[in-house]
């Protein structure tokens, strides 16, 4: 990955529990938002091939709606708050509280998008600014940017910067879902943290681990 | 199933060749481009999924010939050489190269013209016309060749299935 060091069990530890707290505050702000119960699911932290990457989005051909955004400052990298379709819908009819919302519906489309893109906003906001405070570094989002399609279209593009340097991603992803009551989630989504290969050993580092 | 036995899948920045009647496929195209160089006669197609215009871009020491156009397109070419496709018959068609966000660097954000371009120029080196194309917008798409019929077969995910 990195012509520095190798990556060793207890870096990607490290990154785990970056995924932890990230994705830990933008599960409160979420529930905060939807004033709903949210559960987070322990992060996984792994090296995969672009293909791959794909599948853990759920196969490149998929449709979803994601948010994107890039990484800036200190670290630079790429964000993806991946949610199904359905789940898009759900969230999006809890916060208008109107159960009759679909993004296949044209008319309803823009102000889906608008509030989806909001979401992003809230959600990679609060996971990058605890990012921020863990590691010290000045870190801040691009604006972040909503797309509704194939896992494939819209990853790849996310990749882009990094398949500059390697063919294969450390992905720090964390799985989110919304608690229904009995037993019942639903509303999930999945962020991924996609640092720059570069930016590992500035993370590393700031944590004092290398 | 006895479908998806004759469809060979090509992953991203990979590339591979069927004979027909095995089609090719690669799925979720973005701001990649997939180019399908093909001899219609010897009914041989190659499939690339290119996902960066130049391989001077590449900071790795390891290079993935099938990552870069300009190293995609000609290996992919020795390939079909390789089972039998003669050079002098080889056409292609290319779909992709899409702009699928808006922000970012400039430099990412235009990758998909500049994959589509890079794409252009190596056909236009090596002598292969474009037969059909369907490029750029901001949709993904999914294709699948089928050597016996020369048709690349497109589908997104707002706008349906055609063939070009």
């Amino acid at each position: 990955m990195s012509d520095n060091f190798e990556i060793t069990n207890m870096h990607l530890d490290i990154l785990k529990e970056i995924g932890n707290i990230g994705a830990g505050n933008a599960a409160t702000a979420l529930s905060q938002l939807l004033n709903q119960k949210i559960d987070m699911h322990v992060p996984k932290v792994e090296l995969v091939s672009f293909d791959e990457m794909f599948e853990l989005a759920g196969g490149a051909e998929k449709e979803v709606a994601s948010i994107y955004l890039r990484i800036e400052g200190g670290i630079t990298g790429t964000m993806f708050f991946v949610l199904s379709i359905e789940s898009a819908n759900q969230f999006i009819r809890n916060l208008i509280q109107d159960e009759t919302f679909d993004f296949h519906n044209v008319e309803q489309k823009e102000m889906g998008a608008s509030a989806l893109q909001e979401l992003g906003n809230i959600l990679s906001g609060s996971y990058l600014s605890s990012l921020s405070d863990f590691t010290q570094l000045n870190i801040y989002p691009t604006v972040p940017s909503l797309a509704i399609d194939m896992v494939g279209a819209i990853v790849s593009f996310g990749l882009v910067e990094l398949s500059h340097y390697s063919d294969e991603v450390i992905v720090i992803n964390t799985c989110i879902t919304q608690d229904q009551g009995d037993g019942v989630s639903s509303f999930a989504g999945q962020f991924f943290l996609l640092p720059d290969p570069p930016s590992y050993v500035t993370i590393f580092k700031s944590l004092g681990v290398l | 199933m006895m479908q998806n036995q004759t469809v060979v899948r090509v992953g991203i920045a990979d590339m591979n060749i069927v004979v027909g009647p095995k089609r090719i496929r690669t799925s979720g195209l973005g701001s990649c481009v997939g180019v399908v160089i093909y001899d219609p006669t010897r009914k041989i197609a190659g499939l690339l999924h290119v996902m960066l215009p130049d391989s001077n871009l590449g900071k790795s020491t390891r290079i993935n010939v099938a990552k870069f156009a300009d190293t995609g397109v000609p290996a992919l070419v020795e390939m079909l050489k390789l089972e039998g496709a003669r050079t002098f018959s080889l056409k292609a068609k290319m779909a992709g190269g899409a702009q699928m966000f808006q922000f970012g660097s400039s430099d990412t954000v235009r990758i998909g013209p500049r994959n589509i371009e890079a794409v252009r120029e190596q056909l236009k080196k090596l002598s292969i016309p474009i037969i059909a194309e369907d490029v750029g917008g901001t949709k993904g798409r999914t294709i699948e060749f089928d050597p016996e019929t020369s048709m690349l077969n497109i589908r997104t995910v707002n706008e349906g299935i055609k063939d070009i």
